[in-house]
C-alpha cells in the first residue's frame, strides 16, 4: 500500500486509461462451464446443470495483474481452472497469444503448458506429501524435458532462493514446512517453467494475515522482476486492490463489472460492487469511534489509503439479505436482481450487457440497467436484511416494500 | 537438529521409526520372518535333521508303530530324540518334516495368490478411481458381483471345475496343476476388497490440488498415477496385503482340509488337520503341532498388519 500511496494518483491515472496497449496474452470469449448433474437408475443421465461460469469475457495482457473477485461459489475458481485448461469449457473460446486452446488436448497444449502456470489455494493439499521439495519443483521440468544449464537441481536451489526459502530445503518433505513456506514451494513450482502467465487461485486465503503479506509481496516482486502476468483470484478485496491493476467482479457465474483498479474501488457502478465494497470491515471506523472522533463521514476519495478495501465510511453501509441463488436455476435477466435494492421489472426480463455505460471511464464496463453513482460514499444505509432493520444502526432505506 | 545439516526425514523413515517403537509389531514381524525362513529353508532343515517328508519311517521300521491300531508305540505321538514332533499314525512319516514342507506349500500358494490379488486390486482399483465415469460404474458392479459370492462354497465348487479346464477328469492331475488351480481360485475371489479400498482412496486423492498441479504442468495420466497417486497408496496396499496373506493361507488350508486342495503325497498344512481330525481320539499330539503353528502364524500376521497400519497412519483408530 505504501508504494501506491507514495506514487499517488499518477499511477492510478495512467492505469485509468483503459487496458494496457498491445496484443492481449490470454483472451476468453463467452467462456461457459456447466457441470452436469447426473441422476437416475440404473444408467445415469443428465438431469440438470450447475451453471458455474456462464459466458464471461476477459483479456489478460502481458505483465499485468488481472484480479477476479466475488464471494464463494460465484465461479472464480472454475474460471481459473478453465483458463489453465484443467477443465474443459462447455462453450466459448479461449485463446493464448492468438492460438485457440479451447478444446486442445494434452499433446496440443504441451508447448503452452509451460507458459501458463497455476498457484493453488490450499498449501496443504497442493504438495504431494510423498515427494521431496526437490522432486516437487523439478517435476515440471522433467515433464517438459527442460534441462536448464547447470542441471535441474541447481535450478531448483536457485528457485528456492528466489521464493525466499533456503536451498538446503531441497531434500525435505512438505510436512516439515509451515503454510506460508509451503505456498512458497508452490510458487517455486509454478516458476520452474518460466511462465508468462500465472493463474493464482486464492493463493493467500488459507494463510495467516502476517504470512499473506509476505506471499503477496513475493508475487508482486516476481511480477515486477520477471514480467509475469497474473490472473489473481481472491475474495479479499484489499488483497486484490493491492495486487491487481485491473479487476473483474463476478456474481453467480457472470462478470458484473470490470475496470481498472480505481474504477472498481473508487468509482464503482454496479450495485453488487457497492455492496461488496461496503462489506469490507474498516478498522479506521472503529479506531475513530474509540477515539471519540466523528470525522469519518468525510468521504472516501483517496485511492490506496486505509486497508485498501475501501468501504464507504460513515453510516452508508449496504447489508444484503439472503444467500446467493442456486447456480442450478439462476434468476432470469440480471442475476443480482433477487438481492438488489434497485431491481425493477426490466431487470427480470432483460439481461443487462457488460458494456461501458455513461459516466464510466475508458475500459470500465458495467452490467446494470440502473447503475449507482460512481462513488463509494453513501449517505444512507441500504439494509435489506430483516434481522438488522430498525436495529438503530442507521435509517433503514426501506426499499423493496 | 545438528547445526548446518538440514536433512529431512521422509515419511517412510518416520514410519520405520514408529514401527520400531511398537514392540508387539516387532515381535510379530520376527515370528512372520521365522515362518518364511522355515518355508524357504525347508530342504536345508530336512538335510540337517536327516529326515524327509515322504519316507514312511513307521512302515520301514515296525517297532515304531503299533501293528494293530497303527498309532505310535511311544507315548505323545512317538516324540523322541529322533522324531522331534513324533510320527504320523498309520504311515509313520515324520511330523516335523511334514509340517515344515506343509508350511512351505501353504505359504507358497498363499503368497502367489496375494501377489496376484494385490496387483489385480491395484490395477482395477486405480483404473476405476482415476478414470471414473462408465469404467468406474462397470468395474464397481463387477466388484459387487464377485463380493456377493459365498467364498468358501465357491472355492470348494470351483476347484474341480478349474482343474478340469487343464486336465481331463480321467487322467491324474499333476501337483503343479492343482497348485495353479488353487492359486487361480483364491485370486479370482480375493482381489475385490483391495480394489474397492483403492478406488475410494484414488477418488479422494484425485481431487487434491497436487494432482491438478501435475496436470497443469502437462503430466501424462500414466505419470500422475505412477508418481503422484501410487506413492500415496502405499499404506493401504501394504496393510491390505499383510492381512490378505494369512487369509489366503488359512483358506488354502481349509480347502486342503476339505479334500479339494493339495492331495497326497504332497505335504500340506491343511491336510495335516484333516489327518489329525481322523486320529485325535488315539493320538492328539499329531494335531497339536500344526494347530499351534497355524494359530501362532495367523495371530502374528494380524498383529503385524495392525502394527504396520498404526506405524504408517497414526491417525486411524482401530
Amino acid at each position: 500500500m505504501t508504494r501506491d500511496a507514495a506514487t499517488g494518483r499518477t499511477v492510478e491515472q495512467s492505469a485509468g486509461n483503459g487496458p494496457p496497449p498491445g496484443e492481449p496474452l490470454l483472451v476468453a470469449e463467452r467462456l461457459t462451464k456447466h457441470f452436469p448433474i447426473m441422476g437416475g437408475f440404473p444408467f445415469q443421465r443428465k438431469v440438470g446443470a450447475v451453471q458455474a461460469v456462464d459466458g464471461i469475457d476477459l483479456a489478460v495482457h502481458a505483465g499485468e495483474s488481472f484480479g477476479l473477485v466475488g464471494e464463494s461459489g460465484c465461479g472464480k475458481s472454475t474460471t481459473g481452472r478453465l483458463l489453465t485448461r484443467l477443465l474443459e469449457p462447455t462453450a466459448g473460446r479461449i485463446s493464448y497469444r492468438g492460438q485457440d486452446i479451447t478444446h486442445a488436448d494434452r499433446k496440443a497444449l504441451a508447448p503452452i503448458r509451460s507458459e501458463i502456470q497455476m498457484i493453488f489455494q490450499d498449501p496443504y493439499s497442493s504438495l504431494n506429501p510423498r515427494q521431496t521439495v526437490g522432486a516437487i519443483i523439478s517435476g515440471p521440468m522433467e515433464i517438459n524435458r527442460i534441462r536448464p544449464p547447470g542441471g535441474r537441481e541447481a535450478r531448483v536451489r536457485e528457485l528456492l532462493e528466489t521464493v525466499g526459502l533456503s536451498p538446503e530445503h531441497y531434500n525435505r518433505f512438505p510436512h516439515e514446512f509451515s503454510g506460508g513456506q509451503r505456498q512458497r514451494i508452490g510458487v517455486a513450482r509454478a516458476l520452474a517453467l518460466d511462465p508468462r502467465l500465472i493463474v493464482a487461485d486464492e493463493p493467500v486465503s488459507a494463510l495467516d494475515v502476517s504470512i499473506q503479506a509476505q506471499v503477496i509481496n513475493l508475487l508482486q516482486r516476481l511480477r515486477a522482476e520477471l514480467g509475469i502476468a497474473f490472473v489473481f483470484i481472491a475474495h479479499d478485496l484489499a488483497v486484490v486492490r493491492h495486487f491487481s491493476q485491473r479487476v473483474a467482479v463476478m456474481y453467480l457465474g457472470k462478470i458484473v463489472e470490470v475496470g481498472d483498479r480505481e474504477s472498481i474501488y473508487v468509482r464503482p457502478r454496479h450495485p453488487y460492487t457497492h455492496a461488496l465494497l461496503s462489506a469490507v470491515p474498516d478498522a479506521t471506523e472503529f479506531l475513530a469511534e474509540g477515539a471519540g472522533a466523528s470525522h469519518v463521514d468525510a468521504g472516501y476519495a483517496g485511492a490506496g489509503e486505509g486497508a485498501g478495501g475501501g468501504p464507504a465510511p460513515g453510516p452508508g453501509r449496504i447489508r444484503l439479505a439472503g444467500d446467493v441463488p442456486s447456480p442450478i436455476r439462476p434468476p432470469s435477466g440480471c442475476r443480482f436482481r433477487t438481492r438488489c435494492w434497485k431491481a425493477r421489472d426490466r431487470c427480470a426480463s432483460e439481461e443487462p450487457p457488460l458494456a461501458p455505460i455513461p459516466g464510466n471511464g475508458p475500459g470500465h464496463l458495467t452490467a446494470c440497467h440502473f447503475p449507482e453513482d460512481p462513488t463509494t460514499a453513501r449517505g444512507e444505509a441500504v439494509i435489506l436484511d430483516p434481522a438488522l432493520r430498525g436495529g438503530g444502526v442507521a435509517k433503514a432505506h426501506g426499499v423493496e416494500g | 537438529m545438528v547445526a548446518g545439516e538440514l536433512v529431512g526425514r521422509s515419511p517412510r523413515q518416520l514410519m520405520w521409526r514408529r514401527f520400531r517403537r511398537d514392540r508387539a509389531g516387532v515381535v510379530a514381524a520376527l515370528v512372520v520372518l521365522f515362518f518364511f525362513a522355515v518355508a524357504l529353508l525347508a530342504p536345508v532343515i530336512s538335510w540337517l535333521y536327516g529326515k524327509d517328508a515322504y519316507t514312511t519311517y513307521g512302515l520301514d521300521r515296525p517297532e515304531l508303530l503299533d501293528p494293530v491300531s497303527g498309532y505310535p508305540m511311544k507315548p505323545n505321538g512317538g516324540i523322541d530324540g529322533e522324531f522331534w514332533f513324533g510320527i504320523e499314525p498309520k504311515l509313520g512319516r515324520d511330523v516335523l518334516m511334514q509340517l515344515v514342507y506343509g508350511i512351505r506349500t501353504s505359504l507358497l500358494i498363499g503368497l502367489a495368490a496375494t501377489v496376484l490379488s494385490t496387483i489385480t486390486g491395484i490395477v482395477i482399483g486405480v483404473a476405476a478411481g482415476y478414470l471414473g465415469g462408465r469404467t468406474d460404474y462397470f468395474l464397481g458392479r463387477l466388484i459387487d458381483l464377485l463380493l456377493s459370492f459365498p467364498q468358501q462354497l465357491f472355492f470348494v465348487a470351483f476347484m474341480p471345475v478349474v482343474t478340469a479346464l487343464f486336465v481331463s477328469p480321467e487322467k491324474e492331475t499333476p501337483t503343479y496343476l492343482r497348485v495353479t488351480a488353487l492359486v487361480l481360485v483364491l485370486w479370482l475371489l480375493g482381489w475385490m476388497q483391495l480394489a474397492r479400498l483403492l478406488r475410494g482412496q484414488v477418488l479422494s486423492l484425485r481431487e487434491r490440488e497436487f494432482i491438478e498441479a501435475a496436470r497443469v504442468t502437462g503430466a501424462s495420466p500414466w505419470r500422475i498415477i505412477r508418481r503422484e497417486l501410487l506413492p500415496n497408496l502405499g499404506t493401504p496396499i501394504l496393510v491390505q496385503s499383510t492381512l490378505m496373506l494369512p487369509m489366503f493361507v488359512t483358506a488354502e488350508a481349509g480347502l486342503s482340509f476339505l479334500g479339494v486342495g493339495v492331495v497326497e503325497p504332497t505335504p500340506d498344512w491343511g491336510r495335516m488337520f484333516a489327518k489329525g481330525a481322523e486320529f485325535y481320539e488315539g493320538d492328539i499330539t499329531y494335531m497339536f503341532f500344526p494347530g499351534v503353528a497355524m494359530v501362532v502364524f495367523v495371530v502374528a500376521f494380524n498383529l503385524l498388519g495392525d502394527s504396520v497400519r498404526d506405524a504408517m497412519d497414526p491417525k486411524t483408530t482401530r
